[in-house]
């Protein structure tokens, strides 16, 4: 593998194939835990930690499996990780824990990581497929600090817990309706500047 | 090399791998983080003490259930407390210092939230003074209810004899001065007090 194309795989999660604004994966948790900042870098992180660790045992038990079995073979593996997760934050970060509550065992439905195990993972090869879970899960962690941190900013002027201005902010924007709203303008401007550069493209 | 062929026997074999696999690696993880579990659930009980009472001995050992005023000793500290009729039991958490009882933290909890259950901490001096009130955990609406939590709302309970201060709100015809917008989050902490308040004065009159 070359080096671009390492690179490629590696930034492709942040712009072009990101998981929450371009492709529209997962929005269940995006929307339900991007209460604030902090929230989403932990429901990022721990994604990420299923994505590369899904990745990496799939594409090496690829071969393996019978194709009918596939998908409950790697429904099995991701929610084993996703036990492993939950157990390690409720051991090591209770309070981030007690916050994403319910989010994390829900990381096994998260399309985003079946969907990768199954387009990436299981027709690539051990070093490929980690490179993917990582750039993937780098995008997912992204677009959720992005969009806690827009949120956690107008409905209660701080970021990551940082009273940045006095008063109590925009409520809606800490309820789900808030979430929605927020959501819609961070892809609309994505969809803006992709427009933009395509128009680039023509004109040279 | 080509995945196997979907046979009965291959299909059963390699399901049958994964899932067993999968399932000694999570025992093996189970077994491994249930220390640092109970380790940080004992943390976050006694931060909760600590916040409401002071003491110098172990309150969770010492601990005790108390339903509608019964003492009853606690049979597996650090678990859920029992029911009783439906009602659930208080836990006490006796606060010492060098050996002198100088009050309790009470775990009490209300089901009248705006959404289910707010669970709360109180420190009461031997004299039904109330200390400090914290809450240990809502599901409020975020930026109304979950205002209970604020030290702005807490803080007027401080210093305050549950005989003399009527722990309804002002709305119901007490003393309590409710979040405004969020009344019924504000009722169910006051109630929460009260339940915390008549069953140590249950016991003690025992």
């Amino acid at each position: 593998m070359s080096k671009p194309a390492i690179i490629d795989q590696l930034t492709k999660g942040l712009k072009r194939e990101n998981p929450v604004f371009v492709l529209l994966l997962g929005l269940c948790p995006v929307l339900g835990v991007t209460s604030t900042a902090i929230n989403g870098l932990g429901m990022g992180l721990a994604t990420t930690f299923v994505l590369i660790m899904s990745n990496v045992v799939i594409s090496l038990i690829k071969n393996l499996i019978p194709a009918k079995v596939r998908i409950p073979s790697f429904i099995v593996v991701i929610a084993s990780f996703v036990t492993v997760v939950d157990l390690l934050m409720a051991g090591y970060l209770p309070a981030l824990h007690e916050q994403l509550g319910l989010f994390i065992p829900l990381i096994v439905v998260n399309c985003i990581v079946l969907g990768r195990a199954e387009a990436f993972a299981s027709r690539n090869a051990l070093l490929p497929s980690l490179i993917d879970g990582v750039g993937m899960g780098v995008g997912f962690t992204y677009a959720l600090v992005l969009l806690g941190g827009i949120r956690e900013l107008l409905g209660s002027y701080s970021l990551f817990g940082l009273k940045l201005l006095p008063g109590d902010g925009l409520l809606v924007f800490v309820l789900a309706p808030g979430a929605f709203i927020a959501l819609g303008f961070i892809i609309g401007f994505f969809e803006w500047r992709k427009s933009l550069t395509s128009h680039h493209k023509k004109a040279a | 090399m080509a995945a196997p062929k979907s046979n009965f026997l291959n299909l059963i074999l390699a399901l049958g791998s994964v899932t067993l696999l999968s399932a000694f690696s999570l025992g093996y993880v189970y077994e491994w983080i249930l220390e640092p579990i109970a380790i940080a659930k004992k943390e976050k009980q006694l931060r909760a003490i600590n916040a409401v009472v002071e003491f110098d001995n172990d309150p969770i050992e010492e601990s005790f259930e108390v339903v509608k005023g019964q003492k009853r000793h606690r049979h597996s500290k650090g678990q859920e407390p029992a029911q009783e009729n439906g009602t659930e039991a208080l836990v006490f958490y006796p606060a010492k210092l060098q050996q002198t009882l100088t009050g309790y933290a009470v775990k009490s909890y209300s089901d009248q939230g705006y959404s289910g259950r707010i669970e709360i901490m109180v420190g009461f001096e031997m004299d039904g003074k109330i200390r400090e009130v914290q809450v240990l955990s809502h599901r409020e609406t975020p930026g109304l209810g979950s205002k209970i939590t604020a030290p702005d709302f807490l803080d007027q309970f401080k210093d305050e004899y549950p005989d003399q201060f009527d722990l309804r709100v002002t709305k119901d015809g007490g003393k309590v001065d409710g979040i405004s917008g969020a009344t019924i989050s504000s009722r169910a902490v006051g109630e929460a007090i009260q339940t915390a308040y008549d069953n140590l004065k249950a016991m003690k009159n025992e």
